[in-house]
């Protein structure tokens, strides 16, 4: 499942809605990404996330099936959120259960390095000494880059 | 064809979106950039360092060498920035 959404998730109520009545899972696993309140040397005040509704969803989709397809996952669930957030708030959720955990987790990763580099969102950092727009990093390309076949 | 345009894009340009009609001799996304660029001083700026545009067709992934030919949604961007850092 996928969702992007504005509103904040609670991490506890969405592992239980996602394993509830599924007894074969074994092990889950999940990644919460936070707002830092530091960006290099720089202060961060808000952040605030554009997306592209319509693609978002399709290449979050897309992300997750292709992660069921390569490891045994009984679930998965990526919630990404859109809007003003401020540091220490709930940016990204991902969650994989799975029989056996070595599936969870690297599944976990895998979904994490691939939204990094294929779900179109856009960053804009605000601070004391004005705003501006993340870059993009080679090192997310890198990350994404160990999983191709 | 419906054109989009996102973050510092969006930004430069002046607006997220659009409706046009290219002349027929845009065939790929490279023409097109040149067209708009045409339009005005604030697309020019936007588009001036091609490196760092991305695109998507129909909400596809798409090369600057793509022929637009069909396209309904044509979408400009820079690199994505999703996720946690």
């Amino acid at each position: 499942m996928i969702r992007v959404q504005q509103e904040d998730f609670d991490v506890g109520a969405e592992i239980k809605a996602l394993t509830k009545g599924n007894p074969s899972i074994g092990g889950v696993v999940s990644f919460i990404g936070l707002v830092r309140d530091i960006a290099g040397d720089r202060s961060i005040d808000t952040m605030t996330l554009e997306h592209y509704p319509g693609m978002t969803e399709k290449m979050l989709a897309r992300i997750e099936e292709e992660a069921q397809e390569r490891w045994n996952l009984d679930a998965s669930l990526i919630i990404h959120r859109y809007g003003p957030l401020n540091p220490g708030d709930q940016i990204v959720l991902t969650i994989t259960a799975s029989a056996h955990r070595q599936d969870a987790f690297e599944a976990n990763e895998f979904l994490m390095d691939w939204l990094k580099t294929k779900a179109p969102f856009w960053k804009r950092e605000a601070g004391a000494d004005g705003d501006n727009w993340v870059e993009a990093k080679d090192s997310d390309d890198v990350a994404a880059a160990r999983w191709s076949p | 064809m419906t054109l989009m345009y996102f973050a510092w894009l969006k930004q430069k340009i002046g607006m997220g979106e659009e409706e046009l009609t290219p002349h027929d001799n845009v065939v790929t996304v490279a023409d097109l950039i040149d067209w708009l660029c045409s339009r005005g001083d604030n697309f020019a700026t936007a588009f001036e360092d091609r490196d760092v545009i991305r695109v998507a067709i129909n909400q596809e992934f798409a090369e600057l060498d793509d022929p637009i030919a069909g396209a309904a949604e044509i979408a400009f961007f820079p690199p994505v920035t999703g996720g946690q850092t």
